[in-house]
Formats: structure tokens, C-alpha cells, sequence
């Protein structure tokens, strides 16, 4: 016993390290005043200045941006309001239709949207078609979150909510949307973060000439990773992060708020 | 009358949970539907606060069918057995809830808010979120809110049933308390015959989906319609008889082998039906061999068991022909009855008004 637990100690350290050494250094590059990813020169901030002036960057973030905006907050009330239909009526088919799309392979996901964008629906590719492919992949996310909200709460208290005079609308209102809202909220944070860094599935619904972040980075690393490459994932990863952090901040909440 | 059932049924599927049951509830009344578990009671309730549906028969409330009418537009209200407390609400305005959905303005509910928590002995909690309640100060800001806004009709499923054996001895005096104080009809659900007993005007013993008695407490306990009723309400010695005689104070009962007893007299009992003696363990007296008093129904028999519970010992009696009896003592304090122990030789018996025919 003595003897192992230092051993999985180490081994602990070294699975971490492989996880965040990385990310580690593309931070710590991201500020290296050197244009080559070799050595420690100095502390610059002239690759964030340099991505500032950057136009097709800042046209490939806007659209991030848009995209992960308008397709989370569909996502979000599509999501929800499934996550309510199979808590309340609790169909058979329609759990598995929602939540599939979370379980498939992207690759397959991004190959049969484009194919169903081309050849069924004659769309030409663009924002539209990124926005709807974003919306698919995120419902069933928003769904399972709602959903397990709702399976922690006593039953009662909805028919608690008419029995006591509310209408189905008032008392979604007052009681099932307050105490939903935590996950609600998480849920759309869930979705918002895999629609800004998503690669694969934009890569295949993009089409010419529209451009995201993940695909402007791929681009860009496909000569070399500059440090600005470095600069723009670093923006990347501290916006990911604050998003799961004030994610992981409202579940507890919702834990607590069950009395 | 309040409240009307008509030949109320509910299916699920094969099982009929509710079957046929007709009641006819008045206002003011404190109604108790007994039963045991699975007889179909909160299937009722939920039929009368409109969570579900008859198949068959009509619920009138003041004479108004009440079939399609939404929970939400029925002047009743429920106190769920969890509580249902709004966890995202404090105790205020959990309990304002129902009135601010009846539309009232901020500077109603207040006053009528604070009146509901006084009566309920929880004006310092207002501000409290349910969390921070213990059982019975959830209890009772559950029946504030279901109160508040003076239903014409409360409903409580087994209100008692979660809280502890002390806590409930109180709330019970407490819903008797506060039911005579707002006038309000309860219609209360539970399985614990003692509790129906202590708080109810009239019960009605309900099993497998139907009603067997709808009656006062006492007549219930001392005028049983038949074996399970009999049973399901405290302890009864059944013995099976045949009617050998039958005037208008009296029945002749011939119990086989053990003789003829004389119990009191039952409405259209005829000579020779067959039926039951239903005895309280309460009506049989014990005493020493040869020192009893004249009693009409005696018999000679051996105790096989005695339970010492303090205020009462319970005794299982042998009798001669093998059938034992369940008899209850009073212990009262110094001048106590005698007590008797296992292979005590004893006379029991019990008086002629004693005891009720069940067909
Ligand atoms: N929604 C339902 N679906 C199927 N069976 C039900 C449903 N609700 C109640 N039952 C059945 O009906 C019977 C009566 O239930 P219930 O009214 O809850 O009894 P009680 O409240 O007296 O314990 C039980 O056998 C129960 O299993
Ligand atoms: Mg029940």
C-alpha cells in the first residue's frame, strides 16, 4: 500500500500533464515575442494586436459568434420543450429521435447534413445551413439537462401549482419554468460552447466562402501554427472555460434548490 | 349537499380501483375515507380535485357537475401527502400562491397571507424557504396554502403519513382545531384507522374500490356492517353462529360446541341465518375461576398469553373447545384488576347488550 500510492500519484501527474501541457503552452506562447514556436524570447501582446487587425479573423468570429448565438438559443427552446415532452407524456419514440443525434459520430452527422442540404433541400451552404446543422447536433444536449432536472422533482408540485388555481400556462410560468431554469440556462451555456468550437460538422455545412473560428484556425495551421494561431486559441479556451465554469456554478444550484 | 358522488368508477385496465361508489358529503363536515393500502383512495381524491376522470358516474359539487372542469376552476384544494411545497418560493409566498393566481393585488394577499400563517403558528417563518422547514412546519404551511383562499372543499392524502408518531398525535388535535375554526370541509384520505377514528364526523371504510360502511365513528367501531369492516377497525373476535332465536331486544346465537350466547338484537335477522359474533377484545371481562360475577354469556377457559401494555394487558384465552379469544384488561393503577398469567384457569364473559350479529 505504502509503495503504490506515490506510484498512482505519478501516474495521475502524468495523465494530467498530458492534458494540459499543451493547452499550457499554446497560452504561454501565445505571449512569446518570437515569431518561430521554439524557444522563450520575451513578453509581447502583439499577436492579440496583430489578430485585432486580422479582417478575415474577425469576420471568421463574428460569425462564430452568430452562429453559436442564434443556433443556442433555438436549441435551447427546441431542446427544452422536448426535455418537457418526454418527462410529461413520456413517448417512446421521441427520446430516442432527440437524443441520438448526441450519440452519433460527427463525421456522420456532418457527411448526411450536407448531402441533406445539397441534394434534398438544394440550400446553397452558408450561415443558414450552419446554424440549422448547430441547432441539430445541440437539442438533444439542451433535452437530456431539462429532462434530468425534471425526473429529480416531486411530481406533486405541478399538480400542486392546478390544484391551487393555475393555469397549464401559469403554472409553467410560475413553478415548472423557475425551478427548470437552472438547466435551462446550462443547458444553453452547453449548447452555446460546442457551437463556437464545433470543427467538423461546420467544416462539411460551411460550403465556400463562409468561414468560422475553428475552420479560420484549421486554415491558418495548415502552413504553420503562427503564434497567432496560438492567440486566437487562447481566446478560444478562456471563453470555453467561463462558459463551463458558470455552467458548473448554476448546477449545483439546481441540486440545492430542490428542498 | 357539499359534495355528490354518483356511482363513480375508474379502470386501469382490468383493475377497477374505484368501483361504484356513491357518497353524499355536507358541508362543514370532517370526512374520512378509510382503507388500506391500494383501495382506491387517492384514486377517488384525485377524481374530486380533478387530476383524472371517471369512466363512469358523475361528481357534483353544490349540485354543479364538475366533469371537464380543469383542477385549476375548482373551488377545492389538496394537501399532497409529500408536501408539495413550491422549493423555489419562501413560506409566504408559497402560501400567497394560490391567491395571486386568483389575480389579488399585493396589498391583499399580505394581510390574508399573514393571517393564514398565524393560524397555522408559523408567523416567523415567512420569510424561511421550505428547505429550511422540519415535517410538521412543512405540514402546516401546506394546509395555510391550501387554506388561504377558503376552498369550498379541502382534500388531504394521508397528510399524516410522513411525519413521526409524536408529531402526528399533535397535528391530529391541530386539523381538528383548525377544521372546526375555518368551517371548511376536509375530505381526508388515510389508512390509520385510530387516526380516522380521533378526527372524523363520519368515515367511510372503503376496500378493493368499494364502500363498505359510511358511518359515525363510534357506529363504525361498535356497529360494524360486516368482517372487514369489523376487522380492518381495531382488533374483533369473530366467531362464527347461527341465530337460534330472534325477538325484538335479543338474538339467540347457538356457537356450535361452545352453547348458546344472547347478543343484542339486529334489524331482519331471522332464526337459522348463519353469520358472525363480532366481539371487542374490550367487551370480554376476565376473572378468576368461580369468583365471577353472573354474566349471561360465560365460558371457562385457559390463558395462553398476557401482554402487560401498561395502561391495558392483552390476554389470549383458551376456551374449551380450542378457539382462543383476544380480551383486553384496564389496568387502573393500585386498585388494579388481577392479573392473570399463562396457564391461568379463567371464567370470561360478557354481557348480553355486548357483541353484534354480522350476517
Ligand atoms: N395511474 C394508474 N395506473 C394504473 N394503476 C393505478 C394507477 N393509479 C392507481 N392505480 C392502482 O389502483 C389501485 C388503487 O390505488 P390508489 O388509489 O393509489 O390506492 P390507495 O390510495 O387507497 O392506496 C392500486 O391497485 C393502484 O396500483
Ligand atoms: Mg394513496
Amino acid at each position: 500500500m505504502t509503495l503504490k500510492l506515490p506510484l498512482l500519484w505519478l501516474l495521475a501527474a502524468v495523465v494530467y500533464a498530458f492534458l494540459y501541457v499543451p493547452l499550457a503552452v499554446v497560452v504561454l506562447f501565445s505571449f512569446n515575442d518570437s515569431a518561430l514556436n521554439a524557444g522563450w524570447v520575451g513578453f509581447t501582446t502583439r499577436w492579440y494586436e496583430l489578430l485585432l487587425a486580422d479582417a478575415d479573423m474577425l469576420s471568421a468570429a463574428a460569425n462564430s459568434l452568430l452562429v453559436a448565438t442564434v443556433a443556442s438559443i433555438a436549441a435551447t427552446i427546441l431542446g427544452t420543450m422536448a426535455g418537457l415532452a418526454i418527462h410529461r407524456y413520456r413517448p417512446r419514440l421521441l427520446p430516442a429521435l432527440v437524443l441520438t443525434p448526441v450519440a452519433m459520430p460527427e463525421i456522420l452527422l456532418g457527411v448526411s447534413l450536407l448531402l441533406f442540404f445539397r441534394q434534398v433541400l438544394d440550400l446553397t451552404l452558408g450561415l443558414a445551413s450552419i446554424v440549422i446543422a448547430h441547432i441539430t447536433f445541440s437539442i438533444g444536449f439542451v433535452a437530456i439537462v431539462v429532462r434530468a432536472r425534471l425526473q429529480g422533482m416531486d411530481e406533486a408540485i405541478f399538480e400542486a401549482a392546478r390544484d391551487l388555481g393555475a393555469t397549464p400556462w401559469r403554472s409553467f410560468r410560475h413553478v415548472t419554468l423557475p425551478l427548470i431554469l437552472p438547466a435551462i440556462v446550462a443547458g444553453a451555456l452547453m449548447a452555446f460552447t460546442l457551437s463556437i468550437d464545433d470543427f467538423v460538422i461546420t467544416f462539411f455545412t460551411a460550403g465556400v466562402g463562409v468561414t468560422t473560428l475553428p475552420l479560420q484556425i484549421y486554415s491558418m495551421i495548415k502552413v504553420a501554427v503562427t503564434p497567432e494561431v496560438n492567440a486566437v486559441s487562447t481566446l478560444l479556451m478562456a471563453l470555453t472555460l467561463t462558459l463551463i465554469a458558470v455552467a458548473a456554478r448554476i448546477a449545483p444550484e439546481s441540486i440545492r434548490a430542490r428542498g | 349537499m357539499l359534495l355528490e358522488l354518483r356511482n363513480v368508477t375508474r379502470r386501469f385496465g382490468a383493475l377497477a380501483a374505484v368501483q361504484a361508489v356513491s357518497l353524499d358529503i355536507e358541508a362543514g363536515e370532517f370526512f374520512t375515507l378509510l382503507g388500506p393500502s391500494g383501495c382506491g383512495k387517492t384514486t377517488l381524491l384525485r377524481m374530486i380535485a380533478g387530476f383524472d376522470a371517471p369512466d363512469q358516474g358523475d361528481i357534483l359539487l353544490e349540485g354543479a357537475n364538475l366533469a371537464g372542469t380543469p383542477p385549476e376552476r375548482r373551488p377545492v384544494h389538496t394537501v399532497f401527502q409529500s408536501y408539495a411545497l413550491f422549493p423555489h418560493m419562501s413560506v409566504a409566498d408559497n402560501v400567497g400562491f394560490p391567491l395571486l393566481m386568483s389575480r389579488r393585488t399585493r396589498e391583499e394577499i399580505v394581510p390574508l397571507v399573514r393571517e393564514a400563517l398565524a393560524k397555522v403558528h408559523l408567523a416567523d417563518k415567512a420569510a424561511d424557504y421550505p428547505h429550511e422547514l422540519s415535517g410538521g412546519q412543512k405540514q402546516r404551511v401546506a394546509l395555510a396554502r391550501a387554506l388561504v383562499n377558503r376552498p369550498r372543499l379541502l382534500l388531504l392524502d394521508e397528510p399524516l403519513g410522513a411525519l413521526d408518531a409524536k408529531l402526528r398525535e399533535e397535528m391530529r388535535s391541530e386539523l381538528i382545531r383548525l377544521q372546526r375554526d375555518v368551517g371548511i370541509t376536509f375530505v381526508f384520505v388515510t389508512h390509520a384507522q385510530t387516526e380516522a377514528l380521533a378526527l372524523s364526523h363520519r368515515i367511510a371504510v372503503m376496500n378493493a374500490g368499494r364502500v363498505e360502511q359510511v358511518d359515525t365513528p363510534e357506529r363504525i367501531y361498535e356497529q360494524p356492517v360486516n368482517r372487514f369492516v369489523a376487522e380492518f377497525i381495531g382488533t374483533c373476535n369473530l366467531i362464527d353462529a347461527t341465530v337460534a332465536a330472534a325477538t325484538a331486544a335479543h338474538l339467540g346465537l347457538d356457537l356450535g360446541t361452545l352453547g348458546e350466547v344472547v347478543a343484542p338484537a339486529a334489524p331482519g335477522i331471522a332464526v337459522g341465518e348463519r353469520g358472525t359474533l363480532a366481539l371487542r377484545p374490550e367487551q370480554i371481562r376476565l376473572s378468576a375461576r368461580g369468583h365471577a360475577e353472573r354474566l349471561r354469556n360465560q365460558f371457562e377457559a385457559t390463558v395462553r398469553e398476557s401482554l402487560y401494555l401498561g395502561d391495558v394487558t392483552h390476554y389470549s384465552v383458551a376456551l374449551a373447545n380450542g378457539r382462543t379469544l383476544q380480551a383486553l384488561a384496564a389496568n387502573s393503577g393500585s386498585a388494579r384488576a388481577q392479573l392473570f398469567s399463562t396457564g391461568d384457569a379463567v371464567t370470561v364473559a360478557w354481557r348480553h347488550d355486548a357483541g353484534h350479529f354480522l350476517r
